[in-house]
């Protein structure tokens, strides 16, 4: 009970001694319903969890984890996702060395050195624009610049794939999360106290050093919160990913003896998510398991890494603090 | 620190070694160009979508955009026919989002004590995460034969109930937390004074703080209608591949996204300067320019409550 009501702010306690032991049925019946909406989330969160891995526990019953290694196929019984997990982490690459460095620079520019004009404010703007352009049309400017324009022009048109490699797929991705992470690091650097840039640029720091020894360090955790999250964001997109070049079809080789240069620029590549919607396009029963095998592979790793994500923040505030 | 030394006059020169100054000169334009990037973006995607989208409308008779149907390989461009079903996907989507998204928002924001949030709220932030691919198939294996064959026993197996169903619970975390955030705004004073005048709980909730922070509130809705329309993956797997114009939600049909990914499945087949493949581009002009029209409209709603608060 005493600690029922320390945990009260002053108003609640206000609220409760004006309105009174009384119980009210009204009081009772909203805070109810309002608990139900939020409730709702969680039984659909749980329901949607328990039916997909129901689904996939003949898949790993049956296969254990060479579903995970093995490759592409028409045929249920030994189709794997092994190329669509290689093309996930490879376009997560790509992400994360393009999107977040530019990420974080521009962040720094507009928190850190622009001053409020309107050069800032239209670049602001534009970046709450972008990050509410929908996905699929990030995939039409893959597409047009990425494919047809960059890697056309760069590598020709030669070996089947025209363009569209693993190149133009991450470009596409980072492109997309470019805008989220911008927004991210903006909000951790401007969760920084002033008071520590003011006291670095007293004792004589420039505007870079401040940022760089002392901004960045008490930001670091919450950006690569921030960026964890939305990296993981474009390893669960495929939208861009169905204009953007990646492979459609349940089947194709990747040649056996290609360099890493090859291997990204002129050989056809797909990505997990990619794969679970070809899966879940099929019209035979057996996929259907397939499908939410594929599913909870995607969804553990995810899972994993947001899990991490928010350990390594966890970490690294307590030593700043 | 280079420091005047004359020899009569103290005069200290405080601007400092002129390499650092280059170097913070070199940082900060380094730095800009990174933020100019975004500008380059928008004009990338405004170049990409227009270009084609312009060769699409002079290669075809404007009568064509009235066709019977969509079907882009038959010459036949029924926009009307993608519109309509794209609204009634965000429609669905909007029965479940507002109610559910909106009342989770109360409870966090004005019921929900700090144990019951920290709980509850990463429920939310993990259905935020969850990819659309993964709501499609669970649109497409769950809430077709459990709930809308439920309801409705002789729906079609891809229809625009299970996926704006599925697209309702995708945008349910963005309205709930943008609506929290204008809510959790209200100053507490305005709550304090309900309950000073004797209102009640459930009064002070939705009375008070929820026309309070009713421009907020709004801006949640919009910004939830444009996820809606500019979803992909569900309605690409569990809307179907009709191109006919329907209003019947137990049938599916193809939304604005749903006809984009359905050209780029068979995009190998239709590329190049095809009237088909660049009807892609004129969809994709559509979307961009409504869901950015939702989203400037949103902005300035989010705008006047921070202002006035």
């Amino acid at each position: 009970m005493i600690a029922d009501v320390r945990a009260l702010t002053s108003t609640e306690m206000v609220r409760r001694s004006i309105e009174g032991r009384r119980f009210s049925p009204i009081n009772a019946l909203v805070a109810f319903m309002l608990l139900f909406t939020l409730l709702t989330s969680v039984v659909i969160l749980v329901t949607l969890l328990a039916d997909t891995i129901t689904a996939a526990l003949p898949v790993f019953e049956a296969r254990g984890f060479s579903f995970i290694t093995d490759s592409l196929s028409p045929s249920a019984e030994s189709a794997g996702i092994s190329q669509g997990i290689m093309g996930s982490l490879a376009l997560t690459g790509f992400v994360i060395v393009v999107a977040f460095p530019l990420g974080v620079a521009a962040a720094v520019y507009l928190e850190e050195y622009a001053s409020d004009n309107r050069v800032t404010r239209f670049i602001n703007a534009n970046i709450r624009n972008l990050a509410g352009v929908p996905s699929i049309v990030y995939g039409i400017l893959g597409l047009f610049l990425f494919v047809e324009i960059m890697m056309r022009g760069i590598f020709g048109t030669e070996g089947g794939i025209a363009g569209r490699n693993v190149i133009a797929g991450g470009l596409t991705l980072a492109v997309l999360v470019l805008p989220i992470m911008i927004i991210t690091t903006s909000e951790a650097l401007r969760a920084v106290p002033g008071g520590l840039r003011e006291a670095s640029l007293a004792v004589g720091a420039t505007r870079w050093e401040t940022i760089r020894h002392h901004v960045l360090p008490v930001a670091f955790p919450a950006i690569l919160t921030g960026s964890v999250l939305t990296i993981a964001r474009a390893f669960g997109e495929s939208a861009p990913l169905l204009l953007a070049g990646a492979q459609l079809s349940l089947f194709f080789s990747v040649a056996n003896d290609a360099s890493f240069v090859d291997l990204v620029s002129n050989q056809p590549y797909t990505a997990l998510p990619i794969i679970i919607f070809n899966f879940a396009r099929q019209p035979q029963e057996e996929f259907v398991a397939l499908t939410a095998a594929a599913i909870v592979v995607l969804l553990v790793m995810l899972l994993t890494v947001n899990a991490a994500a928010v350990i390594v923040r966890d970490r690294f505030e307590r030593r700043y603090r | 620190m280079a420091i005047a030394q004359s020899s009569g006059d103290a005069v200290i020169d405080l601007t400092g070694d002129v390499r650092r100054r280059r170097r913070e000169r070199r940082v900060k334009a380094v730095f800009f160009a990174a933020a100019a990037v975004s500008i380059l973006i928008s004009v990338a995607i405004v170049l990409a979508l227009v270009g084609k989208a312009w060769a699409f409308l002079t290669s075809i008779e404007l009568s064509q955009l009235w066709a019977d149907g969509w079907f882009p390989r038959r010459g036949r461009f029924q926009l009307p026919a993608l519109l309509v079903h794209t609204l009634l996907i965000t429609s669905i989507a909007m029965t479940v989002a507002v109610p559910f998204g909106l009342g989770s928002a109360i409870y966090l924001s004005e019921y929900a004590r700090s144990g019951v949030r920290r709980v509850l709220k990463p429920t939310l932030e993990i259905l935020a995460g969850i990819p659309s691919v993964v709501l499609g198939f669970f649109a497409l294996q769950f809430i077709t034969p459990n709930i809308v064959r439920g309801m409705f026993p002789d729906a079609q197996s891809a229809n625009f109930l299970a996926a704006g169903i599925a697209v309702g619970i995708l945008t349910i975390p963005l309205v709930a937390s943008v609506s929290e955030d204008a809510m959790r705004a209200v100053p507490l004073s305005l709550r304090e004074a309900s309950y000073g005048l004797g209102a009640k709980k459930w009064h002070t909730a939705l009375r008070v703080v929820f026309p309070a922070a009713i421009s907020g509130i709004i801006a949640a809705v919009i910004l939830g209608i444009s996820r809606a329309v500019g979803e992909t993956m569900v309605v690409a797997l569990a809307a179907g591949l009709n191109g006919i114009l329907t209003f019947n939600p137990t049938q599916g049909g193809l939304t604005m996204t749903g006809a984009m990914a359905n050209l780029a499945v068979g995009s190998d087949r239709v590329a190049g300067d095809v009237a088909a493949f660049q009807s892609l581009f004129f969809v994709g002009l559509v979307l961009f320019a409504l869901t950015l029209g939702l989203n400037v409209m949103s902005g300035r709603l989010v705008r006047r409550y921070r202002q006035r608060y």
